[in-house]
């Protein structure tokens, strides 16, 4: 007897417990964050979208190599000896057109690896993480500068200077070989 | 009410949709509100914020849910009993509906001035029961099975508490009509039947605890009933999926839910008819004192919806405290602590009732 009573007590007080518990509760602020409104605070060296400062980039293709899952592509074309690129902002000598610098981030996995080979920093990560797309191909990103038309227009001229070498070569030869059996004459 | 609309009109048919459609108004804005609430509360409970989006604070939540649930295919499955299946929900929402019939919303808004009305809402509730098992066996399935079979044992256990406990008012009253046990609570608050009803006696002070007491055994019993948590084994998302309406889908599971929310205030209203003075102002009407008569009718009717929504609120407020019980737990606190206290309390009020 003594015990039923004693449950009948303990049901009636743990019920009233808990309710003052969730009635404090309906009162405290609470703890959600409106996320597309309100933003948490990222960590300082948070690893998110890959961005390249094509300014600073000499096309030497070091971030293409270090990069585990080959998501950079890059292509370049050697500039001629009379076309002047510029400087790097810590000052190295750019001597390649970059005509292609594609990266594909659907397949980036965020390790940064191609972010210390970087001899002008110019590859990096950025705090951008909203960059969904409904078309996987709107997830390769182009940084190249030059538009399609300059870089045929750059390999183009390349060619041709090749080909000019190429034939002056031929032609100092072909004097040389001339010059030779006059020698031994 | 009938009368009234009678005399207005002079047609039996159009008289009695007329008094239809204010307990039917209520249901739904009970349902729309309630779904709402329970949203919100829930969420502030759970240090959460709740719908916020839809229309000013999530106001119209419910209704973007309603638009979708019309919305929805009447996906069905091959193996069912279909009439059963097409009846069931209509059937549960009429024994829920039907008990409005004889609630008293205020002196002047009742439905039907049934002397009996206590007894017919007991009786009228129990086609839910039908209603259920009906579901649960036509769903032809396991979980809908079980759920049903869990409800109506559990509805069927929990109704006897709530008869003794209602036949200890009854024999306080005197009466089995609801308007009229609220037209005993009127004036002012101490005179509600849960501070030991009208008469100023030394019987008044005495019935205080055992009125308490019956008051605690019938929300709890009618709590149960409702299919509420921490008595929401029928329905356990956790074990059985949606219990009796795993199989329904779209407006006849919106039937269900509309039935459940029809119920919670049923119920809210019964035990505020009991116990909380019905449709009676705790501090006397304003109409009186300014004498304005026909503004008393509004008051009342808004005390009584008051009341309503504070025991919806509390049956919200438990639902977020207390985890579900095991069918066995479910049982023992009807049969073995429910119904001996509920027996005594009659006793010991019917002796107190003779002072």
């Amino acid at each position: 007897m003594r015990e039923y009573l004693q449950n009948t007590w303990l049901g009636i007080y743990t019920v009233l417990v808990g309710m003052k518990v969730t009635f404090k509760h309906l009162f405290t602020p609470s703890v959600t964050i409106q996320y597309p409104e309100v933003k948490v605070p990222l960590p300082e060296r948070v690893r998110n979208r890959l961005y390249v400062n094509m300014d600073d980039c000499i096309g030497c293709d070091q971030c293409s190599r270090a990069c585990p899952v080959s998501c950079i592509e890059i292509e370049t074309v050697k500039s001629l000896p009379t076309e002047d690129l510029g400087l790097t902002s810590n000052g190295k000598k750019k001597a390649l057109w970059v005509t292609k610098f594609d990266i594909d981030i659907a397949k980036c996995c965020f390790c940064q690896l191609c972010v210390f080979p970087c001899p002008t920093d110019c590859i990096y990560m950025t705090n951008v993480y909203e960059y969904s797309e409904f078309e996987r191909d709107n997830l390769i990103y182009k940084f190249a500068t030059l538009t399609s038309e300059e870089a045929v227009e750059k390999k183009a001229n390349l060619e041709k200077f090749n080909a000019e070498k190429e034939a002056q070569k031929a032609a100092a030869a072909k004097a040389k070989e001339e010059q030779k059996p006059a020698d031994k004459e | 009410m009938y009368q009234y609309f009678y005399e207005l009109t002079n047609s039996t048919i159009l008289s009695t949709i007329f008094v239809a459609v204010f307990p039917l108004v209520n249901v739904l804005l009970v349902a729309l509100l309630g779904v709402y609430l329970e949203r919100k509360v829930s969420a502030r409970i759970q240090d959460r914020i709740g719908p916020n989006r839809v229309g000013p604070f999530g106001l119209f939540q419910t209704v973007a849910d309603f638009i979708k649930m019309m919305q929805k295919e009447d996906a069905v499955s091959n193996e069912i009993d279909s009439r059963l299946y097409n009846i069931a929900p209509v059937l549960v929402f009429t024994g829920s509906f039907a008990a409005y019939a004889a609630i008293p919303f205020s002196s002047k808004l009742i439905g039907s001035e049934v002397e009996i009305g206590l007894f017919y809402i007991l009786a009228i509730s129990s086609i839910v029961v039908g209603g259920i098992l009906m579901a649960g066996w036509a769903s032809n399935n396991k979980y809908s099975l079980l759920g049903a079979m869990r409800s109506v044992a559990q509805i069927i256990s929990y109704e006897i508490p709530t008869a003794i406990v209602v036949l200890s008012i009854v024999m306080l009253t005197g009466t089995l009509s609801l308007d009229i046990i609220s037209q005993q609570q009127t004036a002012y608050f101490w005179n509600w039947n849960i501070f030991g009803g009208a008469e100023f006696e030394i019987a008044k002070f005495l019935l205080i605890p055992f009125m308490v007491i019956g008051f605690l055994i019938i929300f709890i019993s009618t709590l149960a009933e409702v299919n509420r948590t921490p008595f929401d084994i029928p329905e356990a998302e956790s074990e059985l999926v949606a219990g009796y309406f795993t199989e329904y889908c779209g407006m006849k599971w919106a039937m269900f839910m509309l039935s459940e929310y029809g119920n919670m205030f049923a119920v809210s209203a019964i035990v505020s008819i009991l116990f909380f003075g019905g449709y009676q102002s705790p501090f006397g009407y304003l109409g009186n004192s300014i004498g304005l008569e026909w503004l008393i009718p509004f008051e009342q009717a808004f005390w009584f919806l008051f009341k309503g929504w504070i025991f919806i609120l509390i049956q919200m407020w438990l639902r977020w405290t207390l985890p579900r019980l095991r069918v066995d737990q479910l049982m023992s606190l009807c049969w073995k602590y429910l119904i001996p206290y509920a027996i005594l309390n009659l006793i010991v009020i019917g002796i107190i009732s003779l002072i």
